[in-house]
């Protein structure tokens, strides 16, 4: 067994971004440990730009993105394990890894999960029909296309409108394939609007809302698929039914974040984000232990995720060093027209002003944000419309949390 | 050359049929049509092990579950396949339901099934804690059980390999000629000879009866659909959960697995042709409402994946074994529905008798070895005993399927360890790499990588499941 200070499980963006901010905080015996063969996580393969507008004040793609973190954490000499899968984790931080070494363990004194997300697949999702080769979550497709260099089809429809889902529509179109259609189950889409409008609009592909893929054809290889709206229940409705052939069938349809070494820390889970309880400084229930990125909460900008990891990079840092605040919390809630806010729990004498993140439940027009605790408004945000798809951020200031003694609560109202 | 046994068919049935043939100084070739062994029903069904209470008296199929129970479980010790021991409950939910446990449990007697017992609703609840509260009486059979069928199948056809039985898949029988010897013709014109023939072709065995110039039967194929549920509700039930036929519907189960996933099904629906493994919206109904029945809070939201398997039954119900009375040497091994996996060994062994009856000369061999090496399983492996084989194959330190934790090393093993994964769905069988709840979203690349290199092809020619099931198109 060997012992490290801080151990960051994951080397995506946010593991590279907690590791840089740990190291800098002090804490120098930080590694991170990652499955893959180079630091980047699912960066590496979206070569699109529309990366670090917010956070680096430049447009990048994803894997210049990445290599600013790489080259940070290299800069450090931060002790990066590739290739290395860790297996398990203990609720006394006891790290178990895999890697063509050998088994390695580690004793922590912290640990950063940062390990990601995954797709939901076809089967999670009960589409009628056969099983044939040439369906494809777009993540799978995007690494086989821009990672290793192979088409995966000429002819396509991509059912989900999420980022990814819309991002390989224009990719697809680029090498030359015809995507047909995206269909969307939901009456709004749940990508991002620079993506609906550069990926689909600009390339004259149509975007199906309140429709869904209902069966799967063919034996060997997709030979089509039937596409119909879907009624309030979200069932296929029969007479809208239409075939439409293909080769290929995208699936873009939820990222669920990857907790099963959260679960076996004993680490509660939000059933709304999928992700754990945290605080404000992204610590779980577990004292030592931290979460960030999208296995926290699936995000829809990068440039969020490593804020979010710079936090946990911090708490980690000052956990270590023994000088976390011991202030009470405060649990968060989500009130009306909000989904989930995020930390589920805040101190309230913190140093310093308190972000709290959120999604909405349904798309809005002009919205107030308001965060109370008990009788006292703490903030309040006007946005100029709110759709579920773009994460939200409020600010509340330090001294405003100071006085709170009740349970926080975000809620909003159309203006 | 000429073959002395040719076996049309590498299901479980084949492949068993194979093993044990391999036992005695034969040339025995098993012939497979699709790319890979265990590809019609056999990679498609409960993985249940009957009792044998179901069958009626008297019949094969009687004869041979009971029988082949011991059997069966003493093969998959040899050949290191995961099974459990877990008993099965048949519940019956109201005093309308009752009366066919009793019946149940005579007929189990006259069948010779050991050790039943007949519980109380609340005794089948201390059993089975989340089973439902409108069940009010059940058949308990200890020596059922649970197995994986098609590492059953790839199992008994390894081992008969690695005791010289040879395969031949891609070949898709398209004409029989019987003259001194059988003369088998492929769809590509390839031929095989063989002095006798064994027809264990499942769906197809009545088209492989017709051209051989003998067929007394009818396959109906009958369609049963499934969800599959992650391994975090595994254990929402030990035993699997049987209700009495009734008019909706006869056999939906609630089971775990013998990998640990929770599974659902089956419904059961003629279908026109073996090939229609399609899942339709009334057969998901189906499912989860009866499902549900039994165990009222199975989570289907964690739904991995559906299937269907068609299994292949004719209407007399009883299984098929014998000697053609018109064509010499033709033996018929069909209408192999449930319980032929539970039978499976059994059947193998009658058939060996049959052909003892006909005149076949069988020799004992004398060096046969059943046993076959258990798969390098990583998961199970202690922390320990990982570091020790990681340290001699690096390879299974490399972590490949995440879901699973399938590793480099396993993978590499079932594209070379006999019988050869061809593709992405013979890997998943094989190893469970891609099986998981990412169903291979992150895996399937590096397998791809992994087949192509093994295999001397370029990635485009790698399928998931043999001829026009391709993957990538092509470099771009």
């Amino acid at each position: 067994m060997t012992e490290h200070d801080i151990v960051i499980i994951g080397g995506g963006p946010a593991g590279m971004a907690a590791a840089v901010a740990a190291f800098d905080a002090g804490i120098k015996d930080t590694v991170i440990l990652d499955r893959e063969d180079t630091l980047g996580g699912i960066l590496r393969q979206c070569i699109h730009n529309g990366f670090g507008l917010h956070k680096l004040g430049r447009e990048l793609t994803g894997p210049e993105y990445a290599a600013v973190y790489a080259k940070q954490v290299e800069e450090r000499g931060i002790k990066v394990y590739t290739e290395t899968m860790v297996t398990d984790l203990s609720a006394d931080k006891i790290v178990t890894a895999s890697s063509r070494e050998g088994i390695l363990k580690i004793k922590a004194k912290a640990v950063i999960l940062a390990m990601g997300c995954r797709e939901r697949s076809r089967g999670a999702l009960n589409i009628c029909g056969t099983r044939p080769a040439g369906i494809f979550s777009a993540g799978t497709a995007q690494k086989l296309i821009n990672c290793e260099g192979y088409g995966v089809g000429k002819r396509v429809v991509i059912l989900g409108s999420g980022d990814i889902g819309l991002i390989m529509a224009r990719r697809m179109s680029l090498e030359g394939a015809k995507v047909e259609a995206v269909c969307e189950i939901m009456p709004y889409s749940g990508g991002l609007t620079r993506n609906i409008v550069q990926c689909l609009e600009d390339f004259g592909i149509p975007l199906y809302l309140s429709t869904t893929v209902a069966e799967i054809h063919g034996n060997r290889r997709l030979e089509g698929v039937t596409i119909a709206e879907v009624g309030a229940d979200r069932r296929p409705i029969e007479e809208t039914k239409r075939y439409i052939p293909c080769d290929t069938l995208l699936l873009s349809v939820g990222l669920i974040p990857e907790n099963e070494l959260t679960r076996s820390a004993g680490i509660p889970i939000d059933p709304v984000t999928n992700g754990a309880v945290v605080d404000e400084n992204r610590q779980t229930a577990v004292p030592g232990i931290f979460a960030c990125g999208n296995v926290l909460q699936v995000h829809d900008l990068v440039d969020y995720v490593s804020d979010e990891a710079e936090i946990a990079g911090h708490g980690a840092a000052e956990f270590v060093k023994g000088t976390m605040s011991g202030a009470k919390t405060l649990d968060t809630k989500a009130g009306f027209g909000v989904r989930y806010v995020l930390p589920q729990k805040v101190s309230v004498d913190p140093a310093k002003d308190t972000s709290l993140f959120l999604r909405v439940s349904n798309p809005y027009g002009k919205v107030r944000f308001t965060v109370s605790s008990g009788d006292e408004v703490l903030a309040t945000a006007v946005r100029l419309k709110a759709v579920p798809g773009e994460m939200e951020k409020i600010n509340i200031p330090a001294d405003k949390l100071a006085a709170a003694t009740d349970t926080v609560t975000v809620s909003l109202e159309e203006l | 050359m000429t073959y002395d046994v040719l076996i049309a068919g590498a299901g479980v049935i084949g492949g068993m049929v194979a093993r044990e043939l391999s036992k005695y100084k034969l040339s025995v070739c098993l012939i497979e049509k699709e790319n890979d062994v265990a590809m019609g029903a056999s990679k498609a069904n409960s993985g249940i092990i009957h009792g044998g209470f179901d069958p009626e008296p008297d019949t094969l199929k009687a004869k041979l579950n009971v029988s082949g129970v011991d059997m069966l479980y003493e093969a998959a010790k040899e050949l290191s396949v995961p099974f459990k021991n877990n008993g099965s409950l048949v519940c019956a939910f109201g005093a309308d339901e009752e009366p066919a446990i009793y019946e149940l449990f005579e007929r189990g007697i006259k069948n010779g099934v050991k050790n039943m017992r007949i519980l109380s609703g609340d005794e089948a609840r201390i059993e089975e804690p989340r089973l439902s509260d409108a069940c009010t009486l059940a058949l308990f059979i200890p020596t059922a059980g649970i197995i994986c069928p098609y590492q059953l199948t790839v199992a008994s056809i390894g081992n008969a390999m690695d005791n010289g039985v040879e395969l031949k898949t891609n070949f898709e029988i398209s004409k029989i000629e019987r003259g001194e010897i059988f003369t088998l013709t492929s769809k590509k014109g390839e031929t095989l000879n063989g002095k006798y023939l064994i027809n264990c072709a499942g769906c197809y065995s009545d088209k492989v009866a017709e051209m051989a110039g003998d067929c007394n039967f009818t396959i109906i194929p009958r369609a049963g659909e499934y969800l599959l549920i992650d391994k975090t509700e595994g254990e929402t039930v030990t035993h699997t959960v049987f209700q009495v036929p009734s008019k909706e519907g006869k056999g939906i189960l609630v089971t775990p697995t013998a990998d640990g996933n929770l599974l659902t099904g089956p419904t059961a629906g003629v279908v026109e042709s073996p090939e229609h493994t399609e899942i339709t919206q009334k057969g998901i109904d189906t499912v989860l409402k009866l499902a549900s029945k039994s165990v009222p809070d199975v989570n289907f939201r964690q739904v991995i994946t559906s299937f269907s398997g068609v299994r292949s039954s004719d209407k007399k119900g009883d299984f098929i074994i014998e000697a053609s009375k018109k064509v010499e040497g033709l033996i018929n091994v069909a209408a192999i529905d449930s319980p032929g996996l539970s039978s499976c060994v059994a059947i193998a062994g009658y058939v060996v008798d049959i052909m003892v009856d006909i005149g076949a000369e069988l020799t004992a061999k004398d060096s046969w070895d059943g046993r076959r090496e258990k798969t390098h399983a990583f998961r199970e492996m202690s922390d320990e005993e990982k570091d020790a084989y990681i340290k001699k194959n690096p390879a299974y330190g490399k972590i490949v399927c995440r879901c699973e934790t399938i590793t480099e090393g396993e993978i590499l093993d079932a594209i070379r360890r006999n019988p050869k994964a061809p593709d992405m769905d013979g890997v998943k069988r094989r190893t469970r790499a891609g099986m998981g709840r990412c169903q291979g979203g992150f895996c399937s690349p590096y397998v791809m990588k992994l087949i192509a290199k093994e295999q001397g092809i370029p990635m485009e020619q790698v399928t998931k499941k043999g001829e026009g099931s391709y993957v990538v198109t092509g470099k771009i």
